[in-house]
């Protein structure tokens, strides 16, 4: 059967045709507007006019739209409120949406836009998190987690550090730009195409713009071009904003951002300014950490409140803090509003302690493995994370030291080293780094799915579910369920776009949860529909409902055995309904919000890599040797697509910590808006020899089928090339300085970082990393 | 101003009025013919999503201007199958999951198919990398893309020689 199969992409065939339509690629309905968004030019400031003549006599313009033509409510925040649709009397950020404008062709649109005349009265604006945190602005309130006493440890430690790290922040920079379609329907409904993530969120933003009921607006997507988290909740500013000047217009009207639009427009993975201090013994056990996470949140709450809670999740990863205090300030800015992106603040919250652990290490002048390997999770009492769950079965032990074993992390450490003494100009680094994440959404409420069924009477199944697909396998995934469950081939199930009609109240596809939540609600319908269909079959043959048995494409009942189709006909027969939900919410979730206390996820995935890296001394550029992974996906639902996304999301984890730098100029605007300036990870940049193994411990997992999420806990496997870029770095100076880098580490970091190191910057360490 | 511009795509000829010397090839194939295999990524001839064939040559169809297409062939994505069998390119696609979302994967196969009529990449996998870097993937799928042309590059080598099939 198809499960646990390593199945192509439900797609696969009609990407390589060039078939596969995003919404750019839909029919164009006849009256079609192509809309363009006017962007504010200054960081902070009152509008003190905004005279839009020119625009509305511009050629092709058929309407132009600001705050005061919103018939509902301007915002469109969606955690918190705060994320006007269009600026009304003040703007936060530069690239903020003050107007929009609909006309005949997309580059009347775009030229119309540029034609406003705003004046500005500037105010003062805080570009930075230290800005922030020394104006003690903030767009929520800073939160503490606490376990044990962590003050009183660390002054006890017999060694002490402290230290800051800087980590920036990530553009999605999905290929297919943010996009929607919204058409007029009769009785004034509305259908919008979107490319989102989170289909119930546009419509219920919708409906609070444009103060149209929920059941007059239908929302529908296909597939996404990659979304990242990018589309999670931002797609519903530009749906709202082709909704609104389609109800103004009546006609339909499309909004495709241009990518530098796109790029100054919407918000990005957090930033974040960590300053640590810690206390350890002789081999490097932690003893006491205290963690500052300020996190670069932009001019509104919007989701900063979860991926700050996240970040303080994750800044354990795999190891037991006996002593903790987390801090999290989630500092306001006057820069665009960051927003979820694959591991929504886990990445962060880690590289945290991954920092600290590294710094210890060098430190002390032992193998850094080593010191992660004494600081691993453990038996209890050394299981308890620092909002009080328990971690069971920790296979991270185990899975390091067979990694460490297949990578042949200490003779290649050895290599290195003799690598390092002969050759000046060229030095080499390793790192072995775990991930530990925890799956659900920290929002227990959005833990939930529901799904829709029906079997025809030919025996095909027509399967929706709240799911959206992005790229990253759902839908080919939860057909794969549903046939397994009817044991039926998967070309019987047919896969349909993601729509608010089908299937209501759904959650974002987020969280790396799609397939636990939208799997199971699918197998929950699959699982009513076969009772029913058993039931009649019992009747018919005269057997117990019980004895009936799905198998190979036919159902035997008794010694009788009849076709799918022919009981799915039979059932039509006997008036018995061949269409049934499905829902799931996720068990056993205990959590406290207030208190950030209990179990606010399901399980953890785990995983590690090793990365051998090659700096060049006198450039800092740089290349990734060879990287090693070894990931836990339980057991996998589908082998092809999850290594899809484990070499995915290491490459894309790659970017964010070395080369995908967003430069932001005095004036608070962003300088990197375009890929010829924003560099995200190419074909050439993949490690030389990049080798890729799934664990095989038993799966504990107790989400469907025992597999495991992976759409985002790979994307943290690159730590490990972060640190063996620090690790080559220290090379340069024998070991006997622990460098300071900065996240990204472009190529000028790693120079600067080395030349600081040559001038006897860098703090003292002990001079030998040994394996 | 007008101008007429005649041009060969997918081996069917076609003559077009412009009304906008500025229309690009990507937006003639996207707008005008309704091709819209080929993808617009940035528009601005640095990410490759636009790729295609022109006079068997790979080019970002967003910088050429249809204007200047006068003449050309053309070879989008939409006529690399013949007669209903994919180009091998393609097929090697999906065997090895060059893809996630997609969205790149008609510029990659274009361009694909591109550095393999160059004869320059051969099975060397760090020059099929470097020949297939102008063609950003954000999903990270450059393992299956190169693992995909390589095997394109020796099923083409192997019909070449009429060793294969
Ligand atoms: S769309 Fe042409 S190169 Fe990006
Ligand atoms: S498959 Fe998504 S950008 Fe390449």
């Amino acid at each position: 059967m198809s499960l646990h199969e390593p199945l192509p992409h439900d797609s696969a065939a009609r990407h390589a045709s060039g078939e596969a339509l995003y919404i750019d690629d839909l029919p164009e309905p006849r009256d079609l507007l192509h809309a363009a968004i006017g962007l504010s030019a200054r960081p902070h400031a009152r509008l003190a006019a905004v005279d839009l003549a020119a625009v509305a006599a511009a050629r092709g313009v058929v309407c132009v739209v600001t705050a005061a033509d919103i018939p509902g409510v301007n915002d469109v925040g969606s955690a918190a409120h705060g994320d006007p649709l269009l600026a009304a009397a003040e703007v936060e950020y530069a690239g903020q949406a003050i107007f929009a404008v609909a006309a005949e062709t997309v580059r009347d649109a775009r030229r119309a836009a540029r034609r406003a005349q705003v004046t500005y009265h500037d105010l003062p604006a805080l570009l930075t998190v230290d800005d922030a945190l020394a104006a003690r602005s903030f767009v929520l309130p800073s939160k503490t987690l606490v376990q044990g006493e962590p003050g009183a440890a660390i002054a006890r430690a017999p060694h002490r550090l402290s230290g800051r790290l800087d980590l920036g922040g990530q553009d999605h920079f999905y290929l297919e730009g943010q996009i929607a379609m919204a058409l007029p329907q009769e009785g004034g409904e509305l259908k919008i195409y979107s490319s989102t993530q989170h289909p119930t969120e546009v419509s219920h933003m919708v409906s609070r713009v444009l103060a149209l009921p929920c059941h007059r607006i239908g929302v529908e997507v296909r597939r996404m071009g990659g979304a990242f988290g990018g589309k999670e909740s931002q797609a519903s500013q530009i749906a709202c904003i082709a909704a609104l000047l389609a109800h103004h217009t009546r006609r339909p009207v499309k909004l495709r951002l241009d990518r530098d639009d796109d790029m100054v427009l919407t918000g990005k993975r957090h930033g974040f300014r960590i300053d640590y201090e810690v206390g350890f013994d002789d081999t490097g056990r932690i003893l006491g950490v205290d963690f500052l996470l300020a996190g670069h949140c932009g001019f509104s709450p919007h989701l900063s409140g979860p991926v700050n809670d996240r970040a303080m999740f994750h800044a354990d990863n795999g190891y037991f803090l006996e002593n903790a205090r987390i801090v999290s300030h989630r500092c306001k800015t006057h820069t665009v509003s960051n927003t979820a992106f694959r591991g929504f603040g886990g990445p962060q919250g880690m590289m945290a302690i991954e920092q600290v652990i590294d710094e210890i290490s060098r430190h002390l002048g032992r193998d850094p493995y080593a010191v992660r390997r004494v600081n691993f999770y453990g038996k209890a009492p050394r299981n308890r994370t620092p909002y009080g769950m328990e971690v069971r079965a920790n296979p991270l032990p185990a899975l390091t030291a067979r990694l460490a074993r297949t990578s042949a992390y200490a003779r290649r450490r050895r290599e290195i080293a003799a690598f390092n003494r002969e050759n000046p100009w060229i030095k080499r680094g390793i790192a072995l780094t775990p991930v530990k994440f925890g799956i659900s959404f920290t929002l227990t409420q959005m833990n939930q799915a529901g799904a829709l069924v029906h079997v025809y009477t030919d025996g095909t199944i027509h399967l929706a579910h709240g799911g959206t697909e992005m790229g990253q396998g759902l839908l080919v995934k939860v057909a794969q369920v549903v046939a397994n469950e009817f044991a039926l081939p998967l070309e019987r199930v047919r896969i349909t776009a993601t729509s608010t009609e089908q299937v209501p109240n759904t959650s974002a596809t987020a969280a790396s949860s799609g397939s636990d939540l939208n799997g199971a609600a699918a197998r929950a319908a699959a699982i009513t529909l076969k009772a029913r269909m058993a039931r009649v079959a019992a009747a018919e043959f005269g057997v117990p409902a019980g004895e009936v048995r799905f198998a190979n494409g036919a159902v035997r009942a008794g010694n009788h055995t009849i076709g799918f189709d022919e009981l799915a006909r039979l059932c039509h027969r006997h008036r018995v309904s061949l269409s049934a939900t499905g829902f799931y919410r996720t068990p056993g979730l205990a959590y406290d919000p207030a208190a950030m206390r209990g179990e606010p996820f399901f399980y953890f995935a785990y995983g590690a890599a090793v990365a051998e890296v090659e700096i060049d001394v006198l450039s800092g550029e740089y290349r990734i040797l060879r990287a090693d992974l070894l990931h836990d996906c339980g057991r996998s639902l589908n082998p092809a697509i999850d290594r899809g996304q484990i070499e995915g999301g290491f490459v894309q984890g790659a970017g964010w910590l070395t080369t995908e730098e967003l430069w932001w100029d005095a004036q608070g605007s962003l300088r990197t808006h375009a890929p010829s300036t924003y560099k995200i990870p190419a074909c050439s940049d993949l490690p030389r020899d990049f080798r890729v193994a799934f664990w095989a411990g038993r799966s504990h997992a107790p989400a469907l089928h025992r597999a495991k999420a992976v759409g985002e806990p790979p994307l943290m496997l690159a730590m490990s090339v972060f640190f063996a870029i620090r690790d080559a770095i220290a090379a340069t100076a024998h070991h006997r300085a622990r460098p300071r880098l900065d996240a990204p580490a472009t190529p000028e970091r790693v120079l600067l970082a080395i030349a600081a190191l040559a001038a006897g910057g860098g703090a003292a360490a002990a001079g030998v990393v040994a394996a | 101003m007008s101008l007429s511009v005649s041009l060969t795509v997918n081996g069917v000829s076609r003559t077009i009025v412009l009304d906008d010397p500025r229309v690009t090839l990507l937006d003639l194939l996207r707008e005008r013919f309704d091709l819209t295999g080929t993808k617009k990524g940035c528009d601005r001839g640095q990410c490759g999503a636009c790729t295609v064939l022109l006079g068997g040559r790979r080019i970002n169809s967003c910088l050429a201007l249809a204007a200047s297409c006068d003449g050309a062939e053309v070879l989008t994505i939409e006529g690399l199958a013949q007669g209903g069998a994919l180009h091998p390119v393609q097929a090697a696609f999906i065997a090895h999951d060059g893809f996630q979302c997609g969205f790149c994967t008609p510029g990659q196969i274009m361009s694909a198919v591109g550095l393999l009529g160059e004869g320059q990449a051969g099975d060397d996998p760090e020059r099929v990398r470097e020949g297939m870097s102008g063609n950003l993937c954000r999903c990270g799928a450059y393992v299956g893309i190169t693992e995909a042309v390589l095997e394109a590059g020796r099923v083409l080598a192997g019909r070449e020689k009429g060793t294969a099939p």
